[in-house]
């Protein structure tokens, strides 16, 4: 899937020449990835498509990660794969659920239900998508299941309800409560967990008292 | 005459529907029997396993793998495995590298099988699903003799594959193979050049080779426009490189070449079989490193070591090192790809899977577009449509 140093070359054309578009690049794991700014996608991935060094004319994948305690809390990954230099790059660049991310579907048609899905999850809004609806979820669904501060259980479960002669959605009632076990063990860095009056106070200082 | 009003009509294929190939609710608009535009409504079979993979420890999320595209379980275990292997940079032993290139194109077998077979179905051909399925079945016993289940395998492991093979499977597998040429003569004399079946699949959803990338079409659909493009050759992994097949690919990009490129992998397939068991080297199938591998089982009644590792494996999990790799294989319905990310933790903080089917079906509304409503399920069955992989 090329070399290290063709992907390092790579990556340096294409932040030399969109200098103004991307921020950096590096090659982790032998992939290349590509931070850029939300604002200039379309341009960073029109120039790559059509460049006659790059012809990255696939794309392969347009998927959401979350970051919850980052102010732009979502990152945008789009994954492109050149056949004829049989090299793939990763263009990231984040967003939040407020300003949305130029819609990519004019350059690549199947943006369509990849931008839909990233929507439908993560709650990224694209700006100039021809139809973006909820793909995944039900209809009427309200919420965006993968990001992290959703619970894995969701907030309504279905049932048919022979009195109404329909489906009908009820708060999730658990039988049994949701286990989640934690198998981090303490000596390996998880946070120690403190009586209350402990907190307050410094902890070395403590250490040192007690000792 | 007055002019007869003729409206236009929206009907609903599916969700039950038997050419809908599953739960799928495609919504066209025709003007007489001519499609004007489909929607294609899918999400009826999601059941969030990205979700549940990020509260699941790698191991606990390989049989999520399984239930993806479930005509072919062992290719998508296949990239998820791999994708953990590059993040840990664990070497797998080469003899379970034979086994996973073995079963991955087994597995490529009963998808084709179950994919051609429907297709004729779809079209009108109802014997050769009836005779396919009697194969895919003796294939299954082979999954089910190194895993224990037919379909949900399990099988492929971070670091190799669970267990060796048993006694005489290979041998079993080589008859297979030399007994499958005549079902595949007898199936392809009711179907292949049957007037009815060509008149139903030639010229119908051309695609050209650019609107293949535009659209993000991989596998079987791309090489059916005659694009020489196959990850097993061009980015290989495991043991294909030592592989000898040829890369099939189509001429005119319609339902008919790619019904018939799907049949000439399946001899490319058993090709690669045969040669796997001929080179298969003998050794270990599972990587010795016991923080990610359990011991065998013979070391854990006599070692303490063994016994501890064994138990921290199957309640922590093995712990990942942080970073991100977008890892693809080319299952048999395209390029299944798996981007994780880690955070360090024994969960994966992100696994996203692109399932080739979901590009595919995509596509529906410009392939359809100008086709007759009879066009869609020879569409549907040339598209190679499993919803356990489109909807996930």
């Amino acid at each position: 899937m090329g070399n290290l140093d063709t992907l390092n070359d790579m990556g340096q054309a294409i932040v030399g020449a969109l200098e103004n578009e991307t921020n950096d690049y590096e090659v982790t794991f032998g992939q290349l990835t590509v931070t850029a700014r939300a604002d200039k996608i379309v341009t960073i991935l029109t120039f790559l498509r059509d460049e006659g060094n790059f012809k990255f004319v696939q794309l392969t994948d347009i998927c959401g990660v979350d970051y919850p305690e980052r102010t732009l809390r979502f990152d945008v990954v789009y994954h492109l794969l050149s056949l004829k230099h049989n090299i793939r790059v990763r263009i990231k660049v984040q967003a939040d659920d407020e300003v949305p991310v130029p819609s990519v579907v004019g350059v690549y048609p199947c943006a369509n239900w990849y931008e839909r899905e990233v929507w439908d999850m993560y709650g990224v809004m694209f700006d100039g998508h021809p139809d973006l609806r909820r793909l995944l979820t039900d209809y009427g669904f309200q919420g965006h299941p993968q990001r992290k501060d959703f619970p894995l259980s969701g907030y309504v479960e279905l049932r048919y309800s022979e009195e109404e002669r329909r489906g009908v959605y009820e708060p999730v009632q658990l039988q049994q409560e949701f286990r989640n076990f934690d198998f981090m063990s303490p000596w390996e860095g998880a946070g120690y967990i403190l009586h209350p009056e402990e907190k307050t106070g410094d902890e070395a200082e403590h250490k040192g008292q007690e000792s | 005459m007055a002019e007869v009003d003729i409206k236009n009509y929206t009907i609903n294929f599916g969700p039950q529907h038997p050419a809908a190939h599953g739960v799928l609710r495609l919504i066209l608009e025709l003007d007489g029997e001519v499609v004007e535009r489909a929607d294609p409504h899918i999400g009826l079979l999601h059941r969030g396993t990205e979700k549940l993979i990020e509260n699941k420890t790698y191991l606990q999320a390989i049989p999520y793998f399984d239930r993806l595209d479930y005509v072919s379980p062992m290719n998508q275990e296949h990239a998820f495995c791999l994708a953990i292997e590059k993040l840990l940079g664990l070497e797998v032993p080469e003899r379970g590298q034979y086994i996973r290139v073995l079963y991955a194109e087994i597995g490529r077998i009963l998808n084709h099988i179950m994919n051609v077979t429907a297709h004729g179905m779809d079209v009108g051909a109802l014997t050769p699903i009836l005779w396919g399925f009697e194969e895919r079945e003796l294939l299954m016993e082979f999954y089910d003799r190194v895993c224990g289940a037919r379909l949900h395998a399990n099988y492929f492991r971070p670091g190799g594959v669970h267990q060796d093979l048993p006694e005489g499977l290979c041998d079993d597998i080589l008859r297979w193979c030399d007994h499958f040429p005549a079902v595949m003569d007898d199936m392809e004399t009711l179907v292949t050049e049957n007037r009815i079946f060509k008149q139903r699949n030639v010229d119908i959803g051309k695609v050209s080779a650019e609107e293949c990338y535009a659209l993000g079409f991989t596998g079987a659909m791309l090489r059916g426009s005659g694009v020489a493009w196959d990850l097993r050759k061009a980015q290989p992994y495991d043991v294909y490189n030592d592989m000898d097949f040829d890369v099939v690919i189509g001429k005119n990009g319609d339902c008919y070449d790619r019904f018939v490129l799907r049949i000439e992998e399946m001899y490319q397939s058993m090709r690669i079989i045969r040669q796997a068991i001929e080179k298969m080297p003998k050794g270990d199938v599972l990587s010795a490193d016991h923080t990610v591998t359990p011991p065998r089982r013979s070391k854990i009644t006599t070692s303490m070591e063994a016994l501890i590792q064994h138990f921290k494996l199957y309640t922590e999990g093995f712990k990942v090192p942080e970073g991100e790799v977008y890892v693809a294989v080319e299952a048999p319905k395209g390029e299944f790809g798996v981007y994780l990310v880690s955070d360090g933790s024994n969960k994966p903080y992100r696994c996203k899977i692109r399932a080739p089917g979901y590009a595919h079906l995509q596509a529906m509304n410009h392939v359809a577009t100008g086709h007759m409503l009879a066009d869609i399920p020879a569409l549907m069955g040339s598209f190679d449509i499993v919803f356990g992989e489109v909807d996930r």
